[in-house]
């Protein structure tokens, strides 16, 4: 790899590397895994003056049970959400599409929280996070603020993150109990999303009582399938019904939107099937 | 030394180069360092088609650490034009290819400017500073339209059309008109095939370092042709041949894209001798992408006309052939390599070729694995299934009627060549009963009749090639600038090991473990005994390198008859220490003995013997040392079948390989693990072809898929487990009875994939889907349409940059 000329600054306390990044200006870049960034350092896509890696914060990593919520640190390394038991046990979802992000070289490297920043709409994390109501906590300079994930993606690889404001936690509401299932059609292992469903569904005595249905790649960030969801509510779990509200993943002819309704009903067939 | 009691050959041994190159404990051109060494960076041209008005390097050339900045005007007078081998007709139009453009960019990528700087990293710095104005010109993409020389790649040429390459059965002599055939014929088939544009993706990506110290250059490069790199670096350069070394160190992969001359290799050359240091300029992944040779590239209109009984009558193929912008080393004949394989296994009464060779502003194309083959035989078993679709006959059924029997070896075919030998029907045999055919189509019908939303299909492919390349006096028929023979050395040391010096250039293929097990049975020393020295032109002084599957028919038979020289000298030394009569000495497991009696001497105690020469027969000279050169007479002609179930969804179009068997003949094998290995690689390329790969251009000629994330190869995860056999019809044109491994995958499974795919989907109004078969593909088809053929590929870095940029 050979970037462009930067600085590479290495803080041991998130305060400090909020200070870094006010210090060096718009110019600079966190790092995090690198899974996104260093690709796009390496084609000069992009020339940050300064890296500051958040890589050796470990208060950054890890899932903590926080009652009615887990709260999932942002340098927490894929690897690790698809071995964690709170994740498994309350938000199965995020484990499930995490066992489908690229490969294990890139899962061992890159952060939860890094693919939420690079906010690339075929990420696979985008879409799941936002069906599951999380909310991003976030650290500037004026201390700390939510912001729910249905603000936190605004456009293609751009967020609600001002340029000095640092991702540190993601709080997801527990979603105990619940089926879930991500359906990804991409064309080889490695690569993107064509199109990609999220979905996680809440079954009591044989009705829907509740669903969450994220999109992923089908627009400039991830997309709430919500149509999809007030259709299934108080339905029976069962194919016909599920099939019927899966019509609402999208409303267009084009291969994607075909994709999107029949991947839509793959997923929560699979996610009622537990 | 001891003797070896099983036989080396048909071995399964690991590859006894394998722990170097995996763990990178070896010598990649990259892993070079010199004092004082230089670093090239490469500025590339960013538009398809443009004047350059003017190139400003001030800035640049301040830089930190900045040696010096060239342009194609500052090396005008040395760089001379890269050598295109192989001028396949009397009147071919060549353009004039500089290493670095002068006046004028013809793809986007071209070299245009160098940096030379102290470090890789100020050298790529630097490259952002050098200003360029381009005058824009109309950018020429598509074949057809390129034809109407509306809009020249080479305003100088008056055309776009380099040349036509014809051969007709009936001016050949073997065969009659093929017009005649298809007026008469009571069925006549014509389909338009496309064979995309394909990147050779090696694993290790272009490295050249030159030394120019000590009198000499030494050139390493990541080359799979060192002998013949020397060989035209001196003849462009005017360098005496002399006075280059080359080298050819440990090389990550080749598949054709390293069978070449390229501007890089000439440049550091250039810019060693100018600077009097060394140099060194390795490429990134999206850089070799941009350059480095593509392969195929070909709209093939096929015309099959047959009897309604089902025999194949006559076969014309008229291909428009994609050059790019500049012809490269063997660029214009790569789509001639197919010219004698269309007509396949299939008796043809009559048969014309016609390809027309055409530039436009892409990368030049060149080989790539297979090489003009894989082309052919995606054609003729892609007409095979249209035809029993046609008749309604099994396809397999169909093929085996028109196949050449096993009794008619050799046969001469209708393109004029002599398969020497061949079983279709027993690879044919074993394929279906390992593939299950029978059951599967039970399966097939089933899926059909219930309307399930997951079709299967049930996909063939019955191919042959020419490998072996090759006799020279057929390359020089051929126009071919170069020979086809190849070279092999045996130096038995006094300690009773073996050096063994090939002109075959491994890149990969594991020639170090084959070419000792071929050793160790000849000689009968042990395995372990043998070195395979290989890619240095000072060591190895002759060679014609590796591509083609040539390597094991023709080097390895020069192997062969080195190992042959060196016993029949040893057999006279040891009549004379056993003193007893020649004739009545024999060699067995690596000892000599005399006939009828206990006198043993040991192949050791011989090569001793005649390294210190103190006793020698009347005028021996001392030494066992050997070489041999071998020139084959004929090709040879693997061959198989491979058999492909799909299933297809046809709610989201994904292909599913759920079953493949591939049974090969490919002759003799000396290691079946690494000719199941290059089976295996050579499936995954094919396969690719027909499902993954594309390198797509956009209207301006940029290529958008210049990264891996855009550009889908294929990994383990994405194929199925191969089922491989094989039937062994040795080859009679060499001693080993080897045909060649290193294509049969890639040539053959392409049509078997897409055949499949076909079949799945026939039923229900399919006809044809273009290459790579994506799920937006299949989809579309399904739904009566034809998906555009540049669909991009989702999400990754190609759409980072399509947004602008910035993430």
């Amino acid at each position: 790899m050979i970037p462009a000329e930067f600085r590479y600054l290495c803080p041991s306390t998130v305060d400090e590397a909020v200070r870094m990044l006010a210090e060096e200006g718009e110019d600079a870049k966190i790092i995090a895994g690198g899974q996104s960034l260093v690709p796009v350092l390496r084609m000069r896509l992009a020339a940050p003056t300064a890296l500051i890696d958040i890589g050796g914060l470990t208060e950054l990593t890890g899932v903590r049970d926080d009652g009615d919520s887990l709260f999932i640190g942002a340098m927490t390394t894929h690897y690790e959400v698809q071995r964690d038991h709170l994740i498994h046990d309350h938000a199965l979802l995020l484990k499930l599409v995490t066992d489908t992000v690229a490969d294990p070289q890139v899962r061992h490297r890159g952060t939860f929280g890094g693919s939420l920043c690079h906010a690339d709409p075929a990420g696979d994390l985008l879409a799941p996070v936002l069906a599951l109501d999380a909310v991003m906590i976030i650290a500037g300079p004026d201390g700390r603020r939510e912001v729910p994930a249905s603000e936190f993606f605004v456009d293609y690889f751009e967020t609600a993150l001002a340029p000095n404001e640092i991702l540190i936690d993601v709080r997801v509401p527990k979603y105990t109990g619940w089926g879930a299932h991500y359906e990804k059609l991409n064309r080889v292992a490695q690569a993107w999303s064509i199109v990609a469903v999220a979905a996680a569904v809440q079954v009591r005595d044989g009705s829907i009582a509740a669903a969450r249905v994220g999109l992923t790649n089908v627009g400039s960030g991830p997309v709430r399938a919500t149509d999809v969801e007030s259709a299934l509510i108080g339905q029976p779990a069962t194919a016909e019904s599920i099939s019927s509200a899966a019509r609402w993943a999208s409303s267009g002819d084009g291969y994607k939107d075909n994709l999107a309704r029949v991947l839509t009903d793959r997923a929560l067939t699979a996610a009622v099937a537990g | 030394m001891t003797a070896t009691a099983e036989p080396e050959v048909g071995k399964a041994r690991l590859r006894k180069e394998d722990a170097r190159l995996i763990t990178g404990q070896t010598r990649w051109t990259d892993n070079i360092q010199l004092t004082g060494m230089l670093h090239m960076a490469v500025l590339r041209s960013p538009v398809a088609h443009a004047r350059i008005r003017s190139i400003d390097c001030s800035r640049a050339t301040a830089m930190p650490g900045v040696a010096i900045v060239l342009t194609g005007e500052d090396l005008a007078a040395e760089q001379g034009s890269l050598p295109c081998a192989w001028p396949i007709t009397e009147d071919m139009l060549a353009p004039p290819a500089p290493a670095l453009a002068v006046d004028q960019v013809n793809f986007a990528g071209e070299a245009v400017a160098l940096v030379i700087a102290d470090n890789a990293y100020r050298a790529a710095d630097a490259l952002a500073a050098i200003d360029v104005d381009y005058d824009e010109l109309p950018v020429v993409l598509d074949l057809a339209e390129a034809l109407q020389d509306n809009d020249l790649v080479h305003p100088d040429l008056g055309t776009n059309k380099s040349a036509t390459w014809v051969y007709d059965s009936a001016d050949a002599g073997s065969g009659t008109n093929v017009e005649d055939e298809i007026a008469s014929a009571e069925v006549v088939l014509e389909r338009t095939f496309r064979q995309q544009r394909l990147i050779p993706s090696f694993m290790e990506p272009r490295s050249v370092v030159v030394d120019p110290s000590a009198g000499m250059f030494t050139v390493w490069s990541a080359t799979q042709i060192p002998h013949i790199l020397r060989w035209m670096l001196a003849a462009v350069s005017g360098i005496s041949e002399h006075k280059i070394r080359v080298i050819a160190p440990d090389v990550g992969g080749g598949f054709g894209g390293k069978l070449q001359v390229t501007p890089e290799e000439l440049l550091c050359l250039l810019v060693a001798r100018r600077m009097g240091r060394p140099v060194k300029w390795t490429e990134s992944r999206t850089e070799s992408m941009l350059s480095a040779h593509h392969g195929r590239d070909q709209i093939q209109k096929i015309t099959l006309s047959a009897r309604r009984d089902g025999t194949v009558t006559g076969l014309k193929v008229e291909l428009l052939a994609d050059m790019g912008a500049y012809l490269r080393l063997v660029t214009p004949g790569i789509p001639i390599l197919g010219a004698f394989m269309f007509n396949a296994i299939y008796k043809f009464a009559a048969y014309r070729f016609v390809c027309t060779n055409v530039f436009t502003n892409k990368v030049p194309t060149d080989a790539y694995r297979g090489a003009g083959r894989p082309e052919a035989t995606f054609a003729i078993e892609r007409m095979m299934d249209e035809l029993a679709v046609e008749l309604g006959r099994d396809p397999m059924e169909l093929r085996q009627q028109n196949w050449i029997k096993h009794d008619e070896f050799p046969f001469t075919t209708v393109a004029g060549l002599t398969y020497d030998s061949g079983n279709y029907e027993a690879a044919t045999a074993r394929a279906m009963e390992l593939f299950d055919y029978s059951a599967l189509r039970e399966e097939q019908e089933r899926r059909r009749s219930s309307g399930d939303p997951v079709q299967m299909g049930i996909g063939i492919s019955t191919y042959t090639e020419m490998c072996g390349l090759a006799p020279s006096r057929v390359l020089g028929a051929l126009r071919y600038a170069a020979g086809g023979w190849e070279s092999a050395s045996i130096r038995m040391l006094p300690t009773g090991k073996v050096e063994v010096i090939t002109g075959t250039s491994p890149h990969g293929q594991g020639h170090e473990t084959v070419w000792s097990q071929i050793v160790a049975d000849r000689l009968g020393v042990p395995f372990e005994d043998v070195e395979v020295l290989h890619g240095d032109t000072a060591s190895s002084h002759r060679g014609m390198d590796s591509y083609g599957s040539r390597s094991l028919a023709v080097g390895g038979t020069a192997l062969v008859h080195a190992a042959d020289k060196v016993l029949a000298k040893a057999r006279r030394l040891a009549a004379h220490m056993m003193e007893c009569d020649e004739a009545d000495v024999e060699f067995a497991t690596g000892s000599f003995s005399v006939r009828g009696t206990s006198t043993v001497r040991s192949l050791g105690d011989v090569v001793l013997a005649a390294h210190v020469a103190h006793d020698l027969p009347e005028g021996m000279e001392p030494g066992l040392d050997a070489d041999a050169t071998f020139d084959p007479d004929n090709f040879s002609f693997p061959h198989g079948t491979h058999l492909c179930a799909t299933e297809v969804d046809t709610q989201t179009g994904m292909v599913k390989i759920v079953r493949y068997v591939a049974v090969d003949d490919v002759g003799t094998v000396v290691n079946p693990l690494i000719v199941d290995g290059q089976v295996h690689g050579g499936l995954a390329q094919g396969i690719a072809q027909a499902l993954y790969e594309e390198a797509i251009h956009d209207e301006m000629g940029t290529l958008t898929t210049a990264t891996l994330a855009d550009y889908l190869v294929p990994c383990a995860a994405d194929l199925p487990g191969f089922i491989t056999a094989r039937t062994a019809t040795p080859a009679t044109s060499n001693p080993l009875g080897a045909k060649g491994v290193g294509e049969a995958g890639t040539i053959a499974s392409t049509p078997a994939v897409v055949n499949s795919v076909l079949d799945a989907l026939r039923h229900m109004g399919v006809r044809d889907i273009e290459m790579p078969m994506s799920p937006e593909r299949v989809w579309t088809a399904l739904q009566g349409g034809v998906a555009d053929a540049s669909t991009p590929a989702a999400g990754g870095l190609g759409s980072i940059d399509s947004q602008g940029g910035q993430p």
